[in-house]
């Protein structure tokens, strides 16, 4: 360890104040900061810190999203696979779904880092890391077949015009990852919605069919699925999104940690299963509508629901940031989400806008819950007016 | 007459270096000095120059603004050196201290046949003006104010932090009468905080006493005032330390501007972990002993509000805690993961420390990280008693919105209401200096 640490001491003479690379030294601090828990000591303020920093936070969330990941990265693979063979092997499928996958990541972190620190060289701060968390959603939340430089592209404008235009991490009021997959769904509506994005090369193999269970609905075909296969996630879809079990214990290491808000997760999926179980009671009037009739239990396993509520609703940043607040915008985002699946035939997943919708006014939800609070304070300047007069 | 106060959210801080008690008398330090930055925002006019004699009890410097905020000197002896930093600014006023000390005599008064301008005359010209504070704001009281109440708090929940009633077990007839001086000085009431758990000075006459229990900062005076008479704007409450109260009792008991002040050194890295007896503004080399600067730290106050010293320094004016912890200027290798490293106290989940929540821990001064842009919401609340949005309120001060402020409560905080902010943030933001900034900014533009 101390070899390493003199190593990296000398890498970083150059970038030291009044030298030669003194610009970038971001860049080479956050390779530093990687590796070594810097030897900062407290300067003002208190003189003791908690152990927990960003970086902490956000590798957190990176290890909640890992089951989501490898289930995913074997369900793409499988898909395609057990619909032109027999037998899928574990591995296979795995290495059928890494070919796809794992170039999508690189993409994705390679274009959103190097604009994070391009951005912090030229803003002279340090790297923020919540492009860590986001760098890795973006890629989990696309069709498995779309072309890497739309990756490229969507998160290209994610970060420039999700964040940094707002002034950078903490300062965003759109989640960037959905911002990115908001982007590519309405810049490449064909590679990103219908029946044959969903399952690798489901577009030119005319025995494979990969249509999504929503799309299934919304046209009004049989669904060959049960709840369990749903609700584990042997499903099409976009590639991390179809397993509820590997979300869900993602979401208990987030609740667990304190580090994703129960509150939001909790109030989301109760307002997906109260706005569903309306329609489920108002679908005797309209029988030929599938979406209407669909069990609200299965409308919150199936779709990127869980995957929105877990991973991008409790984005701090853009979420609500009051506690009162969280219940009412999660709930809210719950509620859009379903209401946009059954009622919009355009789009058959609801969370995405849902969520952004929901994004843009959660600073209003925050003013109002503040605003009671301002309330209080005034109403007992009032009452103490009153005693002296 | 009392109250209870439970204070439900806050967060005990258990670490390594307790004082015993028992109470030792100090060596005598050769010099002692007084700070004028200790005193927020005055600026001192000197009265007595380098060289001049004092007693104990003879004003040194008054505020150039108020000229009846009056500072006096805590031992006899003489001027040895009015030390300036940039600007001349006057940074300390070193006595040089007689072996022993002679007092400067005000006469005994007795408080209860004197009228109330009688008593506060005497507590502002004896230089004892200077241990009352003012929330808001948390500068010094002005004597032309007439405060809604007054608030002693005899419970420090602070960690590491001395334990007032055993500072005040053998001065309790001078706190006593300090209260009864304190009482003429208010028209409302006067709140005494202690400990609801243990306290032995729940007898005492002509206050409120506060029963208070629950974690950190259910000491401080912050939530005293919600929990009794909430703070609005134009409001004034004074503050007054216990030791404090116990030399203005002694003022009007013997007439003498007796400054004693017990100071219980902590920490892991000290020595003699101990109660000791000396005068205010003490030599802290005195009670610690000299240290390498670069592998410990002395910190004149708590862990959490206090102020750094080097060696030879001197305490500060308010302070009854010396801590003396290890510098943390060394790296640990991926010392981010989660659940790693949890001989390091952490509140967040993400650490394993919560398993064992009464365990006492290291505590060095590392970061423990860099300063990052504010991104989890929801943990500063939760060590908030205080009925204000913490996160809310610390951006309007950021910004200097001077109407959110008011609205969010800047009347209601004071600097060590975010100490534990401080501590607990993931983002590394120091929130007692941008709260300082505000009110400094509140006192200019509104006064």
């Amino acid at each position: 360890m101390k070899w390493i640490r003199q190593r990296l001491d000398k890498m970083k003479e150059p970038f030291s104040k009044g030298k030669k690379y003194e610009k970038f030294a971001p860049a080479i601090n956050a390779l530093d900061t990687f590796l070594f828990v810097p030897n900062h000591t407290t300067q003002r303020g208190a003189h003791v810190r908690d152990a927990v920093d960003l970086k902490r936070v956000m590798i957190t969330v990176v290890i909640a999203l890992i089951p989501a990941l490898i289930f995913g990265t074997w369900n793409a693979g499988y898909q395609y696979l057990s619909q032109i063979q027999d037998q899928v092997g574990f591995w296979e499928a795995i290495g059928e779904g890494s070919i796809k996958v794992v170039p999508m990541i690189l993409v994705s972190y390679i274009v959103g880092l190097g604009i994070e620190f391009a951005f912090a060289i030229f803003r002279g701060h340090e790297v923020n890391e919540g492009y860590l968390v986001t760098g890795l959603l973006i890629p989990m939340i696309m069709p498995v077949d779309i072309p890497l430089w739309m990756v490229a592209l969507s998160v290209a404008f994610a970060v420039l015009i999700g964040k940094e235009a707002f002034g950078g991490t903490g300062m965003n009021i759109l989640n960037p990852a959905l911002t990115a997959r908001a982007f590519a769904f309405f810049a490449y509506p064909t590679y990103m919605s219908g029946n044959t994005v969903w399952v690798h090369n489901a577009y030119q193999v005319d025995g494979v069919s990969g249509e999504t269970i929503l799309g299934k609905l919304a046209a009004g075909t049989d669904v060959p699925y049960n709840t369990m296969d749903m609700f584990s996630g042997l499903i099409p879809g976009s590639i991390a999104e179809t397993s509820t079990v590997c979300i869900l214990a993602g979401a208990l290491l987030l609740i667990f940690s304190k580090v994703g808000s129960w509150r939001i997760i909790v109030s989301g999926f109760l307002g997906a299963a109260f706005m569903a179980f309306i329609f489920n009671l108002l679908g005797g009037s309209y029988p030929n509508n599938d979406l209407m009739n669909f069990p609200w239990y299965n409308h919150l396993v199936i779709g990127g629901l869980a995957f929105g509520i877990v991973f991008m609703a409790t984005d701090p940043v853009s979420a609500a940031q009051t506690f009162k607040g969280k219940w009412i915008y999660g709930f809210l985002i719950g509620l859009f989400a379903v209401m946009i699946r059954i009622f919009n035939p355009a789009y058959p997943e609801g969370i995405m806008l849902a969520i952004l919708l929901m994004n843009v006014f959660a600073p209003t939800i925050d003013h109002y819950v503040i605003e009671g609070n301002i309330k209080k304070r005034k109403k007992r300047v009032k009452a103490q007016v009153k005693t002296a007069v | 007459m009392s109250k209870d106060i439970k204070v439900k959210k806050g967060l005990n801080l258990r670490f390594k270096g307790e004082a015993e008690q028992t109470l030792v008398e100090a060596p005598k330090s050769k010099t002692f000095a007084i700070k004028p930055p200790d005193f927020h925002g005055v600026v001192p006019k000197l009265v007595l120059r380098e060289g001049a004699k004092v007693q104990a009890g003879e004003i040194i410097f008054y505020s150039k603004y108020n000229d009846t905020v009056k500072f006096s000197s805590p031992v006899s002896g003489t001027i040895k050196e009015v030390l300036r930093g940039a600007k001349r600014r006057v940074l300390e006023i070193i006595i040089e201290a007689d072996a022993v000390n002679s007092y400067k005599e005000f006469g005994v008064m007795n408080v209860d046949n004197s009228d109330a301008d009688t008593v506060k005359a005497r507590v502002f010209e004896s230089g004892c003006g200077a241990f009352i504070k003012q929330r808001p704001y948390d500068i010094l009281a002005d004597p032309d104010d007439a405060p809604k109440a007054i608030y002693v708090s005899a419970y420090n929940s602070a960690p590491l932090a001395a334990n007032a009633e055993f500072i005040l077990q053998d001065q309790k007839e001078d706190f006593q009468e300090g209260l009864k001086a304190l009482k003429k000085l208010t028209a409302g009431k006067v709140y005494v905080a202690v400990n609801g758990k243990s306290s032995k000075l729940k007898d005492l006459q002509g206050v409120e006493i506060l029963n208070v229990s629950g974690p950190h900062p259910a000491g401080n005076v912050g939530v005293h005032v919600q929990e009794t008479e909430p703070m609005n704007m134009g409001d004034r409450v004074w503050v007054v330390g216990p030791e404090d109260v116990a030399i203005i009792g002694r003022l009007f008991l013997t007439g003498r501007y007796d400054a004693k002040r017990t100071i219980a050194v902590v920490g892991a890295d000290a020595k003699d972990r101990k109660y000791f007896k000396t005068y205010l503004g003490a030599n802290v080399t005195d009670l610690v002993g000299e240290v390498n600067e670069s592998e410990t730290r002395i910190i004149s106050g708590d862990v959490l509000t206090g102020l750094k010293l080097s060696n030879h320094q001197y305490v500060g004016f308010y302070d009854n805690t010396v801590s003396v912890i290890p510098e943390g200027n060394n790296y640990r290798m991926f010392g981010w993961l989660p659940f790693t490293y949890n001989n390091i106290h952490s509140m967040s989940k993400t650490s394993l420390s919560w398993m064992f929540p009464n365990k006492k821990y290291d505590v060095n001064t590392n970061l423990n990280g860099e300063e990052r842009a504010l991104v989890v919401t929801g943990e500063m609340e939760e060590v908030m008693p205080l009925d204000v949005y913490p996160m809310q309120l610390l951006k309007a001060c950021m910004t200097g919105n001077i109407e959110k402020m008011e609205n969010l409560g800047i009347y209601e905080v004071i600097p060590e209401d975010f100490a534990l902010i401080d501590y607990v943030n993931t983002s590394k933001v120091e929130a007692q200096e941008i709260i300082r900034l505000g009110l400094d900014l509140m006192i200019t533009e509104v006064g």
